[in-house]
């Protein structure tokens, strides 16, 4: 039985007289990628910053091993243009030794920009950055919040693989929001499909076909995962492949047998 | 020892070291000012030291602590009443500061006794300082800078990114308050120089000038630190020669150096 980082027990939180995550549970454990999805406004960044214990629930339990140590990526890092920054700096300012700062910019490939100011990077530099600075607390638990913001497609899929690989180095957990709803079945080994409360969660092959789910995202999303978990479970390894697949849907499908 | 008493003995080098104290402690917290969009709230507090002034009169307690107390408690009213989100923090801003400044100089109408000079309040009596005054600045400083340096990290890590700090295991809530009494010290010793009115300035516009050519956050604050350093320089001998008003002179200075550095990196960027 793996250990269990961080559980929640019929959360709820409420914005004065508006529900926003409706009793839900859920627990992460070592070694898990748990993926949150679901529609804007369902209280997928509010659940998770429940997870954190950034936000307060109204009621319900949360509990958190004891000593876990948290990295979070945010969904955005805006800077006040007023305060400059570089990247050595802020990866600094986690308290651990320049070099492991530089050893985890270099494990998420942004090492090149160690003198560069945070406010010339791109969308998925930034992001890239941001999970360096999670990454050099070498943490039990990493939770992102769409960390895939910015990032072209390719990158993305890039993307998701490289958390998947850190989860195996650091055997760490991971939970994380996303809306790319094709990387995500591919990368994941639980999703949560969330809509206040949890509409329907498992394994990323057998939610595709949940009527909780296809109620949410419609007939033609969830065809198209299903179809696309397919061919990803014949074709390994083919990100460029795969992303491409995504985006002509009847090619994808052509080329199946 | 005849030395330091002929310089202090002379208002003029008293005005100066003074005011240099003042830029010592106004640049580092200038730039948290200005990072983290605090010029109104500044604007606020230092408004309610005049209340401050006048309650210190009124139940007689030291001017300094008075002004202090003040701050400190309007500032802690500050964060209670924004978290009702009753009303945006701006409005909220604009209703204490200035009913805070009204109630003060009400207070000071009704206490005729009281021989105040307010125009001094407004807008500083740099060469009106004592020796008195001078130990409370650099001891204020010593305070703000010794706090400064060892929340350092919390500090900046928290004005970056809150919930990231909050998820590091900053106390970002203690980090805030630690941050309000440094301002209140600050505005207690810094009205002497530059009056409740312009107190702002001396924190915004040396922080905003070195912003233009700083690479790091720690190198801005020594650059405002040194462009705060020029301002007081620079408005005292403007005072001197041109016999202006000396806190207004020491604004418009810390102004043009502001216009100097933006025009010239300007130019060089072109």
């Amino acid at each position: 039985m793996t250990e269990a980082l961080a559980n929640l027990e019929g959360v709820t939180v409420q914005f004065d007289d508006r529900l926003v995550v409706n009793r839900v549970s859920l627990t992460v454990h070592r070694g898990d990628i748990i993926t949150i999805i679901g529609p804007n406004g369902a209280g997928k960044t509010t659940l998770i910053k429940t997870v954190l214990g950034l936000q307060r629930a109204t009621s319900g339990k949360v509990s958190r091993a004891p000593g876990l140590v948290t990295g979070y990526v945010p969904q955005h890092l805006t800077l006040e243009a007023t305060l400059p920054l570089s990247v050595r700096r802020f990866m600094l300012l986690s308290g651990k030794p320049l070099a492991d700062c530089e050893a985890a910019l270099a494990r998420t490939g942004v090492s090149h920009l160690l003198e560069a100011s945070v406010h010339h990077l791109s969308g998925g530099e930034k992001q890239r950055l941001l999970l360096a600075r999670a990454l050099v607390r070498k943490p039990d638990l990493l939770v992102l919040d769409e960390p895939a913001q910015g990032v072209d497609i390719n990158g993305q899929a890039a993307l998701y693989e490289l958390i998947r690989e850190l989860r195996d180095e650091l055997h760490c957990g991971v939970i994380m929001i996303s809306h790319d709803l094709h990387l995500v079945m591919a990368a994941t080994d639980k999703v949560i499909c969330l809509n206040q409360h949890v509409c329907c969660s498992g394994y990323p092959a057998d939610i595709s076909h949940d009527p909780a789910f296809i109620e949410t995202f419609g007939h033609q999303v969830a065809e198209s995962l299903a179809v696309y978990h397919h061919h990803h479970n014949h074709q390994h390894n083919l990100h460029g492949d795969v992303v491409a697949g995504t985006g002509h849907q009847g090619a994808c499908n052509h080329e199946h047998h | 020892m005849s030395i330091i008493d002929a310089v202090l003995g002379d208002f003029f080098w008293r005005a100066l070291i003074g005011g240099l104290g003042v830029a010592l402690v106004a640049g580092p917290l200038g730039c948290f000012v200005v990072w983290r969009r605090l010029a109104y709230f500044g604007d606020t507090l230092a408004h309610s030291a005049l209340l401050g002034i006048a309650l210190s009169f009124l139940i007689s307690v030291p001017l300094n602590l008075a002004v202090i107390i003040t701050c400190v408690v309007i500032a802690l009213a500050l964060v209670l009443l924004s978290r009702t989100r009753a009303l945006s923090t701006d409005t909220l801003l604009g209703i204490l500061a200035h009913s805070a400044l009204a109630i003060g100089l009400v207070t000071l109408s009704f206490m005729p006794e009281v021989r105040v000079d307010l125009t001094g309040l407004l807008f500083g009596d740099l060469l009106a300082m004592s020796r008195q005054d001078l130990l409370w600045i650099y001891g204020g400083a010593a305070v703000v800078l010794t706090l400064l340096a060892v929340l350092w990290r919390g500090l900046l890590m928290s004005t970056i990114h809150e919930e990231l700090a909050r998820v590091e295991g900053v106390p970002v809530e203690r980090l805030r308050l630690a941050l309000m009494l440094m301002f209140s010290l600050v505005i207690a010793v810094a009205m002497k120089i530059v009056g409740v009115l312009l107190i702002t300035a001396l924190l915004v516009i040396p922080a905003a000038t070195a912003r233009r050519l700083a690479k790091n956050p720690e190198h801005m604050m020594a650059l405002a630190v040194v462009f705060g350093f020029i301002a007081v320089a620079g408005g005292l001998s403007m005072s001197w020669y041109l016999d202006s008003p000396a806190g207004p002179s020491v604004v418009v200075t810390a102004f043009l150096s502001f216009l100097l550095v933006y025009g010239a990196a300007r130019k060089s960027s072109h």
